[in-house]
């Protein structure tokens, strides 16, 4: 293991996670909600027996979540999204997301920063799990498929 | 109010995701390459996130109510089973091959980028496959 230096950007992205993080505490104070976007996306598509409520606050937060591109673009200029993968390895890589953050309930968001910030020993497993999981299939894919 | 509120957290949300570099999947992919040229930006949103939310979380459960006075939605699960760990096994495979995970995968969506849009979509293709008819004809054995 060798540090990449270059890409390495330690000052913006603790700042980035404390501005997430403070969203997710927004999230939670005014609404009651935790900010788990698999949660929020799967429950949208929870279409019978749905409380009432149910539906508005996910499309809010959903629509700021996906208008932020646009809306940072204007004020600070464009940022790099650059996706090297495949049409049909994002359909499987996709397919593994959606599925297997609704079968462990939850992703990087929901497990990640509020599980761990409420020091749930549930979402540190969790974590733990696609964490080692990543780092595996990820040396794999770099080093032996590809 | 509240909901340009919830609106705002959305926005706050995505804005911090992009400012982290997050939002790129090649810089995702960068911090997974543990054995190579590894880059530990996504451990310090990790560490600046969880700083505040580990406070804020600590607040909001001494109060037990919102700041407009309605109930908490907190889980309060704890067991440890197979679908959280073989789940999240699943989940890391699919983030390691893209870079994506759901929220970035979503400020993506809004850039327009096509490759985003596939991902999201197969997203939530496996998000309905795994709520809807795989829950139902294993709902027995699960238990």
């Amino acid at each position: 293991m060798t540090i990449n230096w270059q890409e390495f950007t330690p000052i913006a992205s603790l700042i980035g996670g404390a501005i997430l993080g403070l969203s997710a505490v927004s999230l939670i104070i005014f609404k009651g909600r935790i900010a788990g976007i698999s949660g929020i996306v799967g429950a949208l598509m929870q279409f019978q027996n749905t409380p009432k409520d149910h539906y508005l606050w996910r499309i809010l937060f959903l629509s700021g979540l996906i208008g932020s591109y646009q809306i940072y673009s204007i004020l600070f200029g464009a940022t790099t999204i650059e996706i090297n993968t495949s049409s049909i390895e994002l359909v499987i890589a996709g397919l593994l997301v959606g599925f297997g953050t609704r079968m462990g309930s939850g992703c990087t968001s929901g497990h990640g920063v509020c599980g761990l910030g409420r020091l749930s020993t549930r979402s540190l497993v969790a974590t733990l799990s696609f964490m080692t999981s990543g780092f595996i299939v990820c040396h794999l894919l770099l080093n032996w498929i590809n | 109010m509240k909901n340009l509120l919830t609106f705002i957290t959305g926005l706050g949300f995505g804005i911090g995701l992009i400012i982290s570099g997050m939002t790129n999947p090649a810089k995702v992919i960068g911090f997974l390459d543990l054995f190579g040229q590894w880059d530990p930006s996504l451990m310090f949103v990790m560490m600046g996130a969880i700083f505040v939310t580990f406070f804020g979380f600590k607040f909001i459960e001494k109060r037990k109510v919102t700041y407009f006075k309605e109930s908490l939605h907190l889980s309060g699960k704890t067991h440890i089973n197979k679908d959280l760990v073989v789940g999240s096994i699943l989940f890391g495979a699919g983030w390691a091959m893209a870079g994506l995970c759901p929220g970035p995968a979503l400020v993506a969506l809004g850039s327009g980028n096509q490759k985003a849009i596939i991902f999201v979509v197969a997203m939530l293709a496996g998000m309905y496959i795994h709520d809807h008819p795989y829950r139902k004809s294993f709902s027995e054995s699960s238990v």
